[in-house]
This record gives structure tokens, sequence and C-alpha cells, in this order.
């Protein structure tokens, strides 16, 4: 059992460190698109000024308007504790935890999806659908990369399975869950995060009645996932057993930069996709990672 | 043309005496109507004038290809007259808009509702068309919206993602413009005139200036004429180069976006430059233009012209090589050429369809008629056609403001007025960044306003980008909608 400090620890990692990505996200856009661009904190402070705002809820909502968020975020806190963060591991681990992980990011889905119907508003009734359909085949490419990982290493447990193998699977892999993590987070050429524009967005549209506090935790829990997806990917395609603890640490916070980079830099460059393109990106996105899987179950053999 | 035309002929920006205009009976009037239209005329304007409880009806026709106006009006009447709008659907607004002012009912007319307002209600709480089915939903948006942009209702009728049908509702900036004006021209009239529509301030403060100096019989001097196609070509600079990155901002493709952002402050300074006014407020009068570009001013608003022009082209380059912005624009939001020409629609849109249809050219006035900006065209109609007309229509209006800072005329640059000519009516079309700006005045026996009767381009083309959307994802409507960006307060007077 991992001592109660360690845990605490663990806990503020991600809770204090996740609101950093967006900020470096928005950095990197502005920096090349020639602008200042707001604080890489700027994210905190938002945080900071809607926990002390009030709530405004809808006469047609009722508490589940504003409870849902907030056990949207413990199922997504929950998924990232089961998370192994390199050499420290995870706070949890079990047999089939990647199972539990996926159905947390599931019900955090769930919930959000939930909460945006409540008001009856024609734009988040949109977003909602917009998003569950888009789920359906980012979900798909998520179990073909866990499936992926499992039979490369033999393992349903995410401690000892995020560990690569050399080879093209990796590329496959990596191709493919970078492809995910921009479209479960949201991002350019999925859905456009910086967009005012009610009729074109997807996740933010299905938050647009949310205020204070409750939209506090939505957005902080946004930005846990895309830490969550960022080490996720950092650990799939880096081998860091292979070092020291020092060193694997250092490595898997490069990673995560290095990916949040490369989220920056892709939106800096890439226009949107119209929406009819979205499937065909993420059913390739799919085949990427069954492809990979195919490599782990097929390649092993030769 | 043929000898069947009875209608008063007239040139851009002349006037001529209200008993010359012919009078008909309004049956035959409207039948009159039609008949230029289905000739090859284009509605420019119609509109009622009170005379005593009655109204009589005036029409404004453009004869395109002969560089040609025609007016005509009706008998008094009360009551009704027939409908144009059912063979003829550019007169759609119009004939509601009549409805509204003058209480005269279109017999026929499909679709009669409030232009501007709902009787004693917002615009949106009236009626709309509407799909029924199970699967169909309806989307309102606005009048408050996300951005900070102004009012106006749109309501959806979509089957999932695939709009059905989109109904405009406007009126919430109607300031009474137009009632304002009778008995004018007043004090605050030219500040009325810049601030119709606040990115337009020079098409409309010079169609102005040209009407009043069509009702006074004089020509502004040369230098005048001159400064006034400068100042217009830098406004379509400004606003062209700011919708192209809007429309890339809608699309996230940042690089265009945040470039063009800058570079349409960096024309609009230009304007500054000249008059002390990024929209280029206070600088055109009837009777001439009230500030100077010195022969010092114009070169360094040339050396700053071709490096800002420079920026745009390059900014404006990167999003025609990005393939993803290419796949957004391409067969989206199609209005189809036959649809432009039915609904007369003006400017950038129509010219986007393939219309060859550019009041510069058509109907040249000033200094258009010594220099001449190509027409651009492009035939697809989709979102791609009228982003691909506006930045052609960058490089040709750069163009030309470069040959024409180089060789200025030398004359005066102010006239003096008299009084407008009484009972006369005289007409003035300008070619705006977003088309055809038409004022009309009719003075009364001691030379005011009787009528004043202005028509933004918007209100021509507001019925295209509805239909733009028919069998268009509702995702795209922000880019449907940013093609056009058409003006609220220039529809709502």
């Amino acid at each position: 059992m991992i001592p109660l400090a360690h845990q605490l620890l663990r806990l503020a990692c991600w809770v204090l460190l996740a609101p950093l990505l967006p900020g470096i996200i928005n950095q990197v856009k502005a920096r090349v698109a020639g602008r200042r661009g707001p604080p890489v904190l700027q994210l905190y402070y938002d945080l900071a000024r809607l926990w002390r705002k009030g709530v405004v809820v809808s006469t047609l909502a009722s508490p589940a308007f504003v409870i849902l968020p907030a056990v949207a975020w413990v199922s997504l806190l929950g998924a990232a504790l089961l998370v192994p963060l390199g050499p420290a591991g995870a706070a949890l681990s079990f047999h089939g935890d990647v199972l539990l992980m996926l159905y947390l990011l599931a019900l955090g889905r769930f919930c959000t999806a939930w909460a945006a119907m409540e008001t009856g508003s024609a734009f988040e009734g949109m977003g909602v659908v917009r998003e569950v359909s888009y789920a359906v085949l980012s979900e798909a490419a998520i179990v073909a990369a866990v499936l992926a990982l499992c039979v490369q290493t033999g393992s349903v447990s995410m401690v000892t399975m995020l560990a690569p193998t050399a080879g093209a699977g990796v590329v496959l892999l990596g191709t493919g869950l970078f492809i995910v993590l921009l479209a479960e987070n949201c991002r350019v050429p999925f859905d456009d995060p910086t967009t005012h524009l009610e009729l074109t967005m997807i996740h933010e549209v299905m938050v647009l009645d949310h205020s204070g506090p409750p939209l506090a935790v939505i957005l902080h829990g946004a930005s846990m996932k895309l830490l969550l997806f960022s080490l996720l990917l950092t650990q799939a395609i880096v081998p860091l057993a292979q070092h020291g603890p020092i060193a694997a640490t250092g490595l898997l916070a490069g990673g995560v930069l290095a990916v949040t980079l490369a989220v920056g830099i892709v939106e800096s460059l890439l226009a949107r996709f119209a929406y009819r393109r979205v499937p065909l990106l993420l059913t390739t996105a799919f085949l990427l990672c069954l492809f990979a899987l195919l490599v782990a179950w097929k390649g092993g053999a030769s | 043309m043929s000898d069947l035309t009875h209608f008063t002929l007239l040139a851009n920006a002349t006037s001529v005496p209200w008993s010359d205009v012919p009078a008909w009976p309004v049956a035959d009037f409207i039948d009159a109507i039609g008949a230029e239209i289905t000739r090859g005329a284009r509605l420019c304007s119609l509109f009622g004038v009170p005379e005593g409880d009655a109204t009589q009806l005036v029409a404004v026709l453009a004869f395109d290809a002969d560089s040609t106006l025609a007016i005509g009006r009706s008998t008094p009447l009360t009551g009704a007259f027939p409908s144009l709008t059912a063979t003829h659907p550019q007169a759609h607004l119009f004939e509601r808009e009549i409805w509204e002012q003058h209480g005269l009912t279109p017999e026929g007319h499909p679709w009669l509702k409030p232009v501007r307002r709902t009787h004693g209600g917002a615009p949106a709480t009236g009626e709309f068309f509407r799909v029924d089915g199970g699967e169909i939903h309806e989307v309102a948006v606005g009048p408050v919206h996300a951005g900070i942009i102004e009012p106006g209702h749109f309501r959806f009728q979509c089957a999932g993602e695939e709009v059905l049908h989109l109904e405009i509702a406007l009126g919430y900036q109607h300031r009474g413009i137009e009632e304002a004006l009778v008995g004018g021209p007043h004090r605050t009239t030219l500040i009325q005139m810049e601030t119709l529509a606040g990115d337009s301030s020079i098409a409309h403060a010079t169609a102005h200036a040209n009407l009043i100096e069509a009702l006074t019989h004089i020509e502004p001097p040369l230098r005048a004429q001159w400064l006034r196609s400068i100042a217009l070509e830098l406004e379509r600079l400004a606003n062209h180069t700011g919708d192209l990155g809007a429309l890339a901002g809608d699309v996230a493709f940042l690089p265009s976006s945040a470039a063009c952002g800058k570079i349409r402050g960096d024309f609009l300074n230009l304007t500054a430059e000249i008059c002390g006014n990024r929209f280029g407020r206070g600088l055109v009068r009837p009777g001439g233009c009230q500030h100077d570009l010195e022969p010092a001013l114009a070169a360094r608003l040339l050396e700053r012209l071709i490096t800002t022009l420079a920026d745009s082209g390059q900014a404006i380059a990167w999003m025609w090589d990005a393939a993803a912005v290419r796949a957004r624009f391409e067969n989206v939001g199609t209005v189809f050429p036959a649809q432009a020409s039915e609904l007369g629609m003006v400017g950038p849109a129509a010219r986007a369809c393939g219309l060859v249809r550019d009041v510069r050219y058509d109907h040249p006035v000033g200094w258009h008629r010594f220099a001449q900006v190509p027409v651009t065209v492009w035939p697809d109609g989709d979102v791609f056609a009228r982003a691909r007309v506006r930045s052609l229509e960058i490089q040709r209006s750069g163009e030309f403001l470069c040959e024409q800072l180089g060789a200025p005329p030398e004359s005066d640059l102010f006239e003096a007025l008299d009084r407008p000519a009484p009972d006369t009516i005289a007409v003035a079309l300008v070619e705006g960044w977003r088309g055809e700006v038409c004022h009309v005045a009719l003075t009364d026996s001691v030379g005011c306003f009787r009528r004043y009767k202005i028509t933004d381009p918007s209100f021509h083309n507001w019925i295209g980008l509805a239909l733009s959307l028919r069998g268009t994802a509702i995702s795209d409507f922000p880019i449907c909608n940013k093609s056009f960006n058409l003006s609220y307060c220039g529809f709502d007077l």
C-alpha cells in the first residue's frame, strides 16, 4: 500500500497541474499567430473567478443540472487516479483497471450530456447529439488501442500494459491515440474551443447554460481529461521502464509537454473539419489502432 | 432598349422633374414593372410617396446593360394593389415594406408579414414558416448573439444537421431614418447618412452627396470625385480583408484570421490619414469633400498602401493554400445564378453567382467615368465563390488605388450648393463594398425632402443568405453568414 502522503501528492498533481495544459496550448497558438496571447495561468484565474460566482439555474432544469457536473468531475478524477504516472505508478492498480477507466470516462461524458439536456435548449441538444455520435467512433478507437496494448504485454492492468514495444505498432498506435486525444478533448480539427458560434460547437455548446462553480468544475474536468490522454499517449509510445525514476519522470513530463505543443501547433495550422468529414478521420484513428493491434498480435509470431 | 418603355429614363445621379414621371393606374403600373423586369430590368427600389390620404407607388428600375435607370409611378391609391411578388420575387420585401409603411395591401403576396416590426412586439414574436414532422427540430438564434454583432433573429427548420429552411427576422435597429429625413436636409442628415450602416459610411455619404448634387444641378469638382473614389475603395479593402479574416476564424484557421484582423485596421488607418476618422466620416460632403489629400500625404499613403496590400495578399494566400480551408468553403451555401437573378441580389454576393453586376461599371458616375475597376465574377455561388470574389476585388481595388493615388486631378475641392430644385426626383446608385447602395429623393414645392428612400444592398441580399442555407449543415451557418456579412442596421434603417 502506498502511503497516504504519496496519494495526496498524486491528487494535488492531477488537480493543480491539469489547468496548465490549456494555457500552454493557447500560448503556442498565440505565438504562432504572432500575438502575445493570454497568460499561461489564465485558466487558474478563470477557475478562481468562476468559483466565487453564483449559479444561474433555468426554471426548467432539475437539481441534476448542478449535481451532474460534480459527478462528471469525480468520475474523471477517478479515471485519472487509475492512470500510472510513470515510475510513481497508479494510485490504485488491479487486474482490469483499464476497463474501469474507460467506463469512468464514459460516465463523465454521460453526466455532461445529461446536464446539457436539462435546460431543453436547442443548442445544447445539438451539442449532445454531436458529442455522443462522435464518441461512438472515438471509443471504438480507444478500445482497439487498449486491446493492442493488452496483446503486446499480455496484461490488463495499466501499470504493466503501458510498456511499448519497438516497431511499426508504436507509430500506428501513437498516431491513432493522438487523433483520439484531439477528438475526445474537442480540439481542432474536430471542434474549436475558442469559437463563439453556438451553431458550430460540440463541447462548448453543451456547457453553455452552466455558470459559476459547476462551470469551473466542468472546465477543470476538461483540463484533467486532456492531461489524462496526454499521459496515456506518452506512456504508450515512450519506453519509460528502461530509465531510472528521475529520468523517467523527466521523460514523462517532456512527453506531456510535447503532446501539448503538438496540439497547439495542429490548432495553429489546421482549419476545422466540416462535420461530415469528422467520422472519416475518427474511423482512420480506429483503423490505425486496429492495425497496431494486428501488428501486436501477428507481428510477435514472426 | 425598345420604344415600348414608358418609364422616364435617366442616368445614375441625375434628376427629373416629378411632373415628367409618368403615372399609371396601379394595376397597369404593376403590370408595366413586371413587363420591364421580364425584359431584363432590375428593381432597385419600390416605395410609396404619401399624397394626402392616399399613396403613390414609385418604382426605380435599372437597365444594367444600357447604363440607364427608369422611373415610373402610380396614381394615388388607397386599400390594395395587385402583388408583383408571385411572378417577380425581387419585389417581395418592397411590397411588405409598402404594406408596413403605408397600409396598402399587396393582394396575392405569398408571405405578407412586417419587415421591421411586429405590431406591438419584437420582430421575433411574429409568425414563422414551419416544417412539420417527427424528426424536425427548430433552432432559434438571436436577437442576442454570442459575438459582438448586431441583433437579428434567425429561425432554422432542421432535420438533424441539415437545414431545410431559414427565416430571418430583423428590425431591432429600426431608427426611423427615412421618416427623420422628411423636410430635410437637416443639420443631422449627413451624420445619419454616415451611420446608416457604419461600415459603409463612404458609400452612403457618397450616394447622398451625389443625390443632393443632382437635385441642385451641379457637378462636384473633379478632385472631390477622385477623392471619393479613393475613399470608397479603401472602405472596400478594409471590409473585404476583415471578412476574409473572419471567415478564416470561423473555420478555426488561425494564421489568416489573426493577420487579416490586423491588416483591416491598417486599411482603416489609411482612411484615417485622409480625414481623421477610420470609417471616413466627415470626408464626403454634398458639393465636394471636406479634407484634401495633399501630394506629400498621397505619396505617404501610397507607400503604406503598397505594404499593406502585400501583407493582405500574403495572409489571404495562406488561406487559399490550405486544403482544409478550401474543403470547408467549396460546395457550401450555394445560391444558384437563377435564384440570385430572380431575387435581384447585388454586390459581391451576386457576382459570386456569375452575375455581371457592378454599379461602378454599369452605371458609372463621378470618377468611375474616367477610371474603371474590372468587374470580378466567379461562377459557383458557394462560400468559396463569395470569398474568392472578395479576395480578387482586394487585388483590383488595390491596383486601382495605386494607379489613382499617383495621378490626382487639380481642381477645387468644394463647390457651394444652392437649394435643391423643387418638385424633382433624383436617384443615386453607388457600389459600396456590399453592393448597390440606392438613394432616391423627392423634393416638395420649396425644395425640401418630401420622401427619401434608402435601399441598402442588404435589403436585396438577406433572402440570398436564407436560400444559401437550404440543404446546408446548420454548423456551416457562420461561414455562410460571414461570406455575405450583411448589415442589420442598413436593413433596419
